[in-house]
């Protein structure tokens, strides 16, 4: 007995809709062989995990608060796996757009007035953007492998912030806590909805319309899919691939940038030796998850905000490590990727293996 | 002097993770498949090499099981990429994602516990030789596991019938399957021995360079092999190098962080990173080096014609 694909005439249109419901599914599935075998009731783990988020007001609402850099970060990134650029460090451009940003409420302690949140966040998106360009560039002049670089980079950043938080942006009133002073007046991002929703989740929303727009309407766009999902046409086309790395990774750090500042003039408000829990790494799941489409990313946003709450959720209440919320991500991840191949190809079972060529492991 | 010996003895140390990691992953990619997830892979490798040494006391057995578990984390990884097709790079990142969630959470139970250690090979006569004795005759088992290892997939890649065959996969996977190779099983089994030099990789964090278990105690060193596998231009002696290398980096900015040299400690772990992409970058600017030895079916799924 053996696997085989055989690929089908056209790309599926209804497993292209079915395959992340089922990969939700098995990874439900697979959550609840995890609990068993860590000895928790399963069935309670998974309602604390994904039913009691959305049982309270409150907690919705903190569900959206994390959905929202996710999502933000998230579009950026599917513009760059669009066109096949391998952007693995808006962690790193997240943290660096915090630090930009937070440069001016830091050591302006009191510049207010209307100007200081544009001025805030265009410093985000530039910081998010110049970290960005550093992969791309070694890209382009170089031929370094952006996956390597752009990560390498995330512990750079880490180290930064860290280094700031405690060294010389930490506040001199904050007995001896590593953090900066509070940012507070016009250097806090406004709630637009509830307690805690921010102004930033209607930047999601614009953010992911216009990518919407960009990349279905637009020649940019056309020359994005075009090199990603066929390189050789796009040259014959004259679209320069060079450009399109460094566009890429301009846009999706840019993006993460402005997720960054939004998450220390929001949330956190005020700058810490650790910015967010990997919601840029997170968004990569999201990016996936969402068919690469930017709408389909604002659903997919949320599922995976869903996973940071369960994971506190059952921290809390079961004791266990929060890092489970890093295994449902990878188990989601995984089952998106083997669900996709069900949109290209048909699995047949064959009987009788031919000589020696029997498929392994499956 | 004996400072001197000392420091040599720690960069060994720190130099013999990054050598399992890369030497498993050099195989891997020289099939043609590029495995993201190095740090996942160590990560269940160290915690489950810990937990094994904990309950069994045994180190042959502890190696054994962190060897396993990497095996085991990269059969999944070959289940998704080589029989679903999946896309290798987003792949290879959902393993480490898993596998840092993973360790964390079995590793839950064993924070704080103080580990077994292995014993260190101690040859009467010749490790007692001033300087060259304790370095050469001194080292720990794995180390010389390691170095052997080395060798081994050096004389396997170029001087056997099976290592041609792996290249040739890992070159052109339309000719190889024409000549009826099977693909996905050259594949999968390499992706396996990659994942078990991964955990070995990871076992050896925590059973003999740190004996202990603490969350993320790869550190990014999953990553830094997958480097030093471009670093080596695919070549098994030059992983050595690199590793060795690297190893230095990272032991003298611990050094310079202990003397204190008045440069912010961050500065000083930012290095091994920093020189990472340095090295990244002046690799690569050389890109007939690169050609020569890069497996030409990187990253790329084969799905056999019927």
């Amino acid at each position: 007995m053996r696997i085989e694909l055989v690929r089908r005439p056209n790309r599926s249109r209804a497993m292209a809709v079915l395959s992340p419901l089922v990969a939700i599914f098995l990874t439900v599935v697979a959550g609840f062989l995890v609990f068993s075998a860590v000895g928790v009731d399963p069935f309670r783990a998974l309602y604390i995990y994904f039913i009691e988020p959305l049982t309270a007001w409150w907690s919705v609402e903190a569900l959206i608060v994390k959905a929202v850099p996710i999502v933000i970060i998230a579009v950026g990134l599917s513009l760059c796996f669009y066109s096949n650029t391998w952007n693995i460090g808006a962690e790193g451009q997240l943290v660096a757009g915090a630090m930009a940003g937070s440069a001016l409420p830091i050591l302006f302690p009191d510049f207010q007035g209307p100007l200081v949140m544009p001025l805030m966040l265009i410093l985000g998106i530039a910081g998010g953007m110049a970290y960005g360009a550093i992969p791309a560039l070694l890209k382009t002049r170089f031929g370094a492998n952006e996956i390597l670089t752009s990560l390498m980079l995330v512990y750079v950043a880490q180290l930064m912030v860290d280094w700031l938080a405690r060294g010389p942006w930490r506040n001199p009133a904050g007995h001896n806590f590593p953090d900066s002073r509070p940012f507070d007046g016009d250097q806090i991002l406004p709630v637009v909805f509830g307690d805690s929703v921010r102004l930033n989740a209607v930047f999601a929303i614009v953010i992911a319309v216009i990518a919407w727009f960009v990349l279905r309407r637009t020649i940019t766009g056309f020359q994005i899919t075009v090199l990603g999902q066929a390189p050789r046409a796009g040259a014959f086309a004259g679209f320069s691939h060079k450009k399109m790395v460094v566009l890429a990774f301009l846009i999706s750090g840019g993006l993460a940038g402005l997720a960054g500042i939004c998450e220390v003039a929001g949330p956190t408000g005020m700058l810490r030796t650790s910015v967010s829990p990997g919601y840029g790494f997170t968004a990569i799941i999201v990016a996936f998850l969402g068919r690469l489409n930017p709408i389909g990313i604002i659903f997919a946003g949320l599922l995976l905000a869903l996973s940071y709450m369960g994971g506190e959720g059952v921290q809390i209440e079961l004791g266990m490590s929060d890092q489970i919320t890093r295994v449902f991500q990878g188990m989601l991840l995984f089952f998106v990727l083997a669900c996709d191949t069900f949109i290209f190809y048909r699995v047949r079972l064959v009987r009788t293996p031919a000589a020696g060529a029997r498929a392994e492991g499956a | 002097m004996e400072m001197f010996e000392g420091i040599v003895l720690t960069i060994i140390t720190a130099a013999t993770p990054l050598l399992f990691a890369a030497i498993g992953e050099l195989v891997t990619e020289r099939s043609g498949v590029l495995n993201l997830g190095v740090e996942g892979m160590m990560a269940v490798g160290a915690v489950c090499g810990f937990a094994a040494a904990h309950l069994t006391d045994q180190p042959v057995i502890a190696i054994a099981a962190a060897a396993a578990a990497g095996a085991l984390m990269a059969a999944l990884f070959g289940v998704v990429t080589l029989i679903f097709v999946g896309n290798q790079v987003a792949s290879g990142l959902a393993l480490t994602l898993f596998g840092l969630g993973f360790s964390a959470l079995i590793g839950n139970a064993y924070v704080g516990i103080p580990g077994i250690g292995l014993p260190k090979l101690d040859i009467p006569v010749l490790s007692d030789i001033p300087l060259v004795g304790p370095i050469v005759f001194g080292e720990d088992p794995l180390t010389y596991l390691a170095i052997v290892l080395a060798v081994g997939v050096w004389w396997f890649l170029f001087h056997t019938r099976a290592g041609l065959i792996l290249r040739a996969v890992g070159d052109n996977h339309v000719s190889a399957h024409s000549l009826g190779y099977n693909v996905i099983k050259v594949r999968f089994l390499a992706v396996m021995f990659g994942g078990a030099c991964a955990g070995l990789g990871g076992g050896y964090l925590s059973l003999v360079y740190t004996p202990q278990w603490t969350q993320n105690m790869t550190g990014g060193r999953g990553w830094i092999a997958l480097a030093l596998v471009v670093f080596a231009t695919w070549l098994p002696s030059r992983i050595v190098i690199g590793a060795v290398l690297f190893g230095a980096v990272s032991i003298l900015q611990l050094h310079a962080q202990a003397i204190g040299v008045g440069i912010p400690s961050q500065f000083l772990s930012m290095l091994p990173y920093l020189t990472t992409v340095i090295v990244l970058v002046i690799i690569s600017r050389d890109r007939t080096l690169l050609r020569v030895n890069t497996p030409a079916c990187l990253g790329q799924s084969f799905v056999p014609d019927r």
